[in-house]
This record gives structure tokens, sequence and C-alpha cells, in this order.
């Protein structure tokens, strides 16, 4: 049913245009029949883009490869589970989802904070209907997933790559990620344009751009994992220009969510949270269309297509037109107070945010460098891993001390005196595990001693901040350390999940830090190794005793077997191999990974190449504490939760709030 | 099969033109007046400016009253941040009762709920 699926987009696009223009002229002209039926408008463009996703995913279960999108990029022999994930395997698959979450996202948004926010809400329809218009006018217009043609035997199957469990949750997630931050920046628009810049637009928002950062956090890390056991190559994050797209809208967003407390806290910052929303939002558009556009070379561009200047245009349009907004608002936007002091709470924010816009534009600067080198020179120069490591150390070491100093600072103003009591513990404490670490061996890397050494820092001061915080509450409600330790964690969620987050970015950092400073790294370069051959890498050695070939399902699978030792100790067998599959005609390679929960280690092997005497050309990585990663992704979400989970007594503070300032009497 | 597909695709309009129509469905020919959207004037835009500051000031004096509890701030620091936060928490509370707030005991932090408000007298600093 391809003429429904278009009539649908049809109608999610008119009702998108009917949002944003009628929407536009109620808010303009106050007219509340009007600004209700934009915000319906916005509420049946969901239901209409549902019917569109409803149409393709059906035509996908029953292989119709009368859709063209369904015949290039399925196959009869594609399991099921990839039969679905096919859905946003393909630029046309891939926006329609973006319209989906897009107005899924919009119709909750002003249906749940329709009350909260009246005047600001009627700005939001339109602001809303302008970006789902785009959406759907490309879905329409350039790029439509209900393309038909005379049905072929079989489809062209799925790319081998995107045959992976990761690969199901990883761009759904991202796309909750990046179109989440829709959400706060039509919300910021809709502040503007209103002239309401009081606090409201930011108590909306709170916890949809909170749900997008973890949405995009937690699809990042998928993304890192795929890339680990698919890609082939032994890492899990490339500095590709996909990658960082993904992590520049992250990053903004981080620094967002730390700059909006210093706006509620003491009324300060307020052009530069609007600055951060909209270079969220912006860069969100920017890496849809990096991965959509084919124009950058990427091991993530899975498509090239026409639909490259569409966005282009409209990023300059957006960017453009809510700079312009933030200008011609600046004085609604003038803080009442000032820093009072470089060591307080706020000037950490502050500096921190300073250093997480400086990575994000450093990293932007890097994407956009091949970019600008062909427009200019004719030539694409690319900047590779080093640029991006050194940048990542000068701002990431000083972000990682922040995070441990930040908390301990008072609000206002704090004496060194004070600081030095508070930070002694955690310092001492840190600088003995360095010094440890020394003795271990951990100095031949100076920024893995650096950055274990401010993780121990960061860790000691978020127990010592949970300890404090329970005694604290005992002493004044009595009952438990357990008791008060629940109390103390419910009664300030977004503190303690915030401490919970910094947290998962510890183990993240060590991770990191173990698996790329202290990594052991062996490589056949000339010479296969022959079955009985033998290689010792990082301690453990290796025995290869020769290739097998299996059929399964819709490949053939080809794997050199490995017997694993330390010392005398058999450890097990590892297979790493590759796969041909029959219908997409592509190879995939298959690294073996071995994991150590004990030590968080990961023995890897990488099948690089085969002889027709049955050598093999091999890579074998150890990978200390790369697992850390992973558990950082586990910690993240805990206290991603926690934040997130509602709090009724600050629910109750807002009401009040409002209904003393009279700003719902009338609503 | 097409036709099918037509005929889903015009009910799925209709139900939505419907939805869309619906404000204007449910409250038919009611006069300019009554639909307008509620605009706040000055001084409700004052009084919301003023409770967010009053918030932010109680919400101030609440952390640094935990702040110093866990020992984070000093009892020197404490001294000299507590004075300035109760004075500003007093004027944000004194100037929302003087732009028509209900004078409904709100109260600093240390005391329990309901114990003082913008009529009663200023509490002195004091440590805790």
């Amino acid at each position: 049913m391809p003429e429904l699926g278009r009539a649908a987009l049809i109608l999610c696009l008119g009702l998108s245009l009917y949002a944003a223009a009628a929407g536009a002229l109620a808010a303009r002209e106050r007219r509340r029949r009007l600004a209700l039926s934009a915000q319906n408008a916005l509420v049946a463009a969901f239901a209409s883009a549902a019917v569109a996703a409803g149409v393709l995913l059906a035509a996908l279960l029953r292989h119709d490869f009368s859709f063209t999108y369904v015949a290039d990029h399925t196959s009869r022999k594609l399991p099921a589970l990839y039969t679905v994930s096919a859905f946003w395997g393909g630029q046309e698959g891939s926006l329609l989802l973006w319209l989906l979450v897009l107005t899924g996202y919009a119709s909750a948004a002003v249906l749940l904070d329709r009350v909260a926010a009246r005047e600001v809400i009627a700005w939001v329809v339109p602001t809303l209907g302008v970006v789902a218009s785009f959406f759907a006018l490309l879905l329409v217009a350039v790029a439509s997933p209900f393309d038909t043609q005379a049905a072929p035997a079989d489809g062209l199957g799925l790319n081998p790559s995107l045959q992976n469990p990761y690969m199901v949750a990883h761009p759904p997630l991202l796309y909750l990620g990046y179109v989440g931050l829709t959400v706060p920046f039509a919300f910021a628009m809709g502040a503007l344009l209103s002239g309401r810049t009081d606090e409201r637009w930011i108590v909306a928002t709170r916890r949809w751009t909170l749900a997008a950062w973890t949405f995009l956090g937690i699809g990042q890390l998928l993304g890192a994992h795929w890339a680990y056991v698919e890609v082939g190559w032994g890492g899990y994050y490339a500095w590709d220009p996909v990658e960082n797209a993904a992590l520049m809208p992250w990053l903004a967003a981080t620094a967002f969510l730390h700059s909006v407390m210093v706006q509620e806290k003491k009324g300060m910052m307020k052009v530069w949270n609007m600055l951060l929303v909209v270079m969220a939002f912006c860069l969100s558009i920017f890496g849809t269309f990096l991965t959509r556009s084919g124009i950058v070379n990427s091991i993530h561009s899975f498509t090239q297509g026409s639909i490259g200047p569409w966005f282009l245009g409209f990023i300059c349009l957006v960017t453009a037109g809510s700079l312009g907004l933030v200008f011609r608002r600046l004085p609604l936007l003038r803080a009442r107070t000032r820093l009072e002091s470089p060591v307080s709470r706020e000037a950490t924010f502050l500096y921190n945010n300073l250093l997480l816009v400086a990575l994000c534009l450093t990293i932007l600067w890097g994407v956009c460098y091949p970019l600008l080198t062909q427009a200019l020179r004719g030539e694409s120069v690319t900047v590779g891993r080093p640029y991006y490591d050194f940048f990542l150390r000068v701002f990431g070491l000083p972000l990682l001390l922040l995070m441990g100093i930040g908390p301990l600072v008072a609000w206002r103003k704090a004496s060194w005196r004070s600081l030095r009591r508070i930070l002694g513990l955690p310092a001492a404490l840190s600088l003995a595990l360095g010094g440890l670490l020394i003795g271990l061996g951990a100095g031949s890397s100076i920024p893995g001693l650096v950055a274990y050494t401010f993780s121990a820092f960061v860790l000691a001061t978020i127990v010592l901040e949970f300890a404090r915080g329970t005694r604290a509450r005992r002493a004044v409600a009595g009952g438990g350390y357990a008791t008060a330790f629940v109390e103390l964690v419910a009664r300030n969620r977004r503190r303690y999940g915030g401490y919970v987050v910094h947290a998962a970015v510890v183990l993240l950092a060590v991770g990191v830090a173990g698996s790329s400073a202290y990594q052991s790294v062996y490589e056949t370069r000339t010479k296969a190794l022959m079955p009985g051959d033998s290689v010792s890498v990082g301690g453990y050695r290796y025995v290869y005793r020769g290739l097998s070939q299996r059929t399964e399902g819709n490949h053939q699978e080809l794997r050199a077997a490995f017997d694993v030792y330390r010392g005398r100790s058999y450890l097990g067998r590892q297979e790493p191999g590759k796969n041909f599959y029959f219908a997409e005609q592509q190879t995939s390679s298959e690294m073996s990974i071995s994991s150590s929960l004990l030590t968080g280690e990961d023995r890897d092997v990488i099948l690089n190449g085969e002889t027709r005497q049955g050598g093999v050309f091999v890579k074998i990585l150890i990978k200390p504490l790369v697992n850390l990663i992973w558990l950082a992704g586990f910690v993240f979400v805990a206290g991603c939760v926690i934040a997130l989970w509602p709090d009724a007594r600050e629910e109750r503070r807002l009401a009040e709030r409002y209904e003393r300032a009279g700003a719902l009497a009338r609503a | 099969m097409e036709t099918a597909a037509l005929v889903l695709g015009g009910l799925l309009a209709v139900a939505c033109v419907v939805f869309v129509s619906r404000p204007f469905l449910r409250e038919p020919g009611l006069p300019a007046q009554a639909d307008r959207l509620h605009e706040p004037d000055a001084a409700e835009q004052r009084r919301l400016s003023l409770a967010e500051e009053c918030d932010r000031a109680l919400a101030a004096l609440k952390e640094l009253e935990f702040d110093h509890r866990t020992g984070k701030v000093s009892d020197e620091d404490y001294q000299e941040l507590v004075g300035p936060l109760r004075r500003e928490a007093a004027a944000a509370l004194r100037a929302l009762g003087a732009a028509g707030q209900p004078g409904r005991g709100a109260s600093l932090p240390g005391e329990p709920e309901g114990t003082w408000s913008a009529e009663r007298p200023l509490p002195s600093s004091r440590s805790s």
C-alpha cells in the first residue's frame, strides 16, 4: 500500500505546515481556539507519521519488493530482527524515523506542558511545526520511502555491518537524542518569540533536555560498542565525522545542563543558555546532515543522497533566525546578578562550560576542515587522530578535574581555607594512588597516569559527598544510615543523580585511558602464521590451530582457531573470522573478543587476511579495563533515571510558585 | 488494494481534519473576547519574576544551610554568607508581599514551615 504511505506523508506535511502557520497567527493575534487547533495539528501529524511508518514496516515484514526501499535494504533470507532494523538502515527510512520521533516528542511536549507555560507554548507549536514541515517535505519531495518499482525476485539485502544486534537499538536511541533536542530549542524560541524569558521555559524543558541527553549518551555508547565488535579494527571510537556528529550536540547539551543550574540558582547566563540550546539543536541537524548526505568520508555513511543542500539550507536558516532572535531579545536576557567570586560553584560551572564548548568547537573544526579545504583549495585535507587526541587531553583532563572540584565548592564564594580543608582528603588519596601507579609502571603514559589520578580524585569526592550528605541528613531526620541515604537522594534527585553520572564519566575515563594508553598490540605483517605457530602478546600466548568454514543462514563463515594460554594455563579458544553474505555480495570482519569480568580486560583477535595454504594474518589486542566503558553505560543510565525521576516536592513547589504569581489563575 | 489505500487515506484525512477543527466545533460562534489567549498583565509578570527571585533566594539559603551541615562551608564562611542571603530572601518575600501576594506563611530555612511571613520582622542571622 505505498499510496497510503504517500498520502499519510502528504497529510503529515499539510498538518505540520498548518501547525506552523496557524500556530504563528494564533500566537501573534492571541487567538485561543486557533492555538488549540494548531496544537491538535501537531498531534494529528504524529498520527499520520505513525501510519506512514506502519505502512513501511508492514512492507518490510511482508518482503514487498515492489517498494524500492524494501528491495534496496532487505532480502528474503535476512533475519526478521534485521528486517525490522532495515527501517532505519537507509536514508528514506531513517528520515521517516526522524519525523515520527519529532512529531511524537512535539505532541507529548505541547500536551504535557501546555498549562505550565501557556504563553510560551503558543510560540512553541509553530516552531515545532516548522521543523516537522522540513522533514515531512524532504520525505514527500526528495527522499520518499514509498517509491515503487516492478518487484524483483529478491532484494539486495542489508549492509552486513548493520546486521548486528546493536544496530537494532543504536540508531533509534541516537535519534531519540538528536530529535529530543528540538524540544528545548522550540521552548527557547517560544520564550524569545513571546518575550517571556522567565524560568518557565527552563522548567518545562528540564526533563526533555535530560531525556534527550540520556538517549544521545546511550546511543553513542551502543554505537561505540557496535564499532568495537563489528567494524573489526579493535577500537570503539575513531573520531570519525559521523561519530563526532553525535558527540558534538551531546557536549553542547552537557554544557547546557550545567549552566542552566546557574540560571536557576542565580538568574545568570541567560544569553549563554539560549546560545547553547541553539547550538545543540543546530549540531543535531548538522549531525543528521553529515550522516545522511555522504558529504564526508565515513565508515558510518551508508548512504549518499541528494538531501545535502536541503539540510545545509535549513541549518543556515535556523542558525541565522535563532541567533537573530537572541540578539533582538538581548535586553530581556540581561542578568541581574554578577559572578561574585572566581572561586564559587557558579564559576566552576562557567569553567566547565568553556571547556565543553571549546572541545565541541575543536571537534567541529576538525569535522569541517576537509569540507573547507575542499571548497577553498580543491583538495580535501582531513585532520587525524592526533589532532583530536591532543585536544581531548587539553580540554578533557581539566574537565575531569573540575568534575571533582565543582561539587565541593560553595555557591557565591568559597574561601581558600575552606577549599583546602575540603579538598585535602580526596587530593591526598588520589596523589597516593598516582604514586602507587607510578610504582606499578603506569608512568609509561603521562596522560594515562593523569587521567587515573584525576579519576581517583573525582571518585573520592563523590563518595565523600554521599557520605557527608547522609550524615547530615541523619543528624536532621534521625533514623538509620540507609534511610538517611535514601532520603538524601530522594530529596535532591538532580544533584545525586548527577553525581552518579559523574561516577559513570570516571569509569569511562578510566576505561578509555586503560584501553588506549596501556594496550598491547601484535600484528602479523610479512609472514603469515601457519597452523602450530604461536605468538606472545601482553603476557598471553596465542597458538594458531587452523581455518574452518561453515554456512549459516544468509552467510558463509570463515574462522581461524587460536588456543590461548597464560603461562601454562589454557584459557580457551578464540575464533576470529569473516562472514560472506550471499545476497549482499559483501564480507564483514568478525572479531573474536574474550572478556574478563574480574579485571575488565578484553583480548581481541582480528583476522586481517588468509593464504591459500591455510596461513593467516591477524591483529591481537590486549585492552586493559576496556569493559569499564560499557559498565559506565549502566551507571550512566542509573544516574539519569535518578535525576529524571519525578519529584513530587519539586512539582508542588513550582505549582505553588506559579499559583503565587497568579500565572495559572486564569489559564 | 489501491482502493483500500485510498479509503484508508481518506478516513485518516477526515479524522485529522475533525481533530484539528475540534476547538472550533466544541465552541462554535464564540465572541472574539472569549477567544483570547491569556495574556499576563504587567503586575502578573512582576509577581512571577518576584516569585522566581524569592524561590531562588530561599533555595540559596537552604543550600547554604545544607553545605554548612555537611562541612562543605566552614563556620566563618557561613557567617559571612548567611547574613546577605537572609536579607535577600527577606527582601524578596517582602517585595512579593507588596506586589499583591496574600502573606501566606512562607518560612526561612531553619524554621518550621509557615512560621515567617513578609509581615513579620526579619529574623536575625544565626549559625546552626
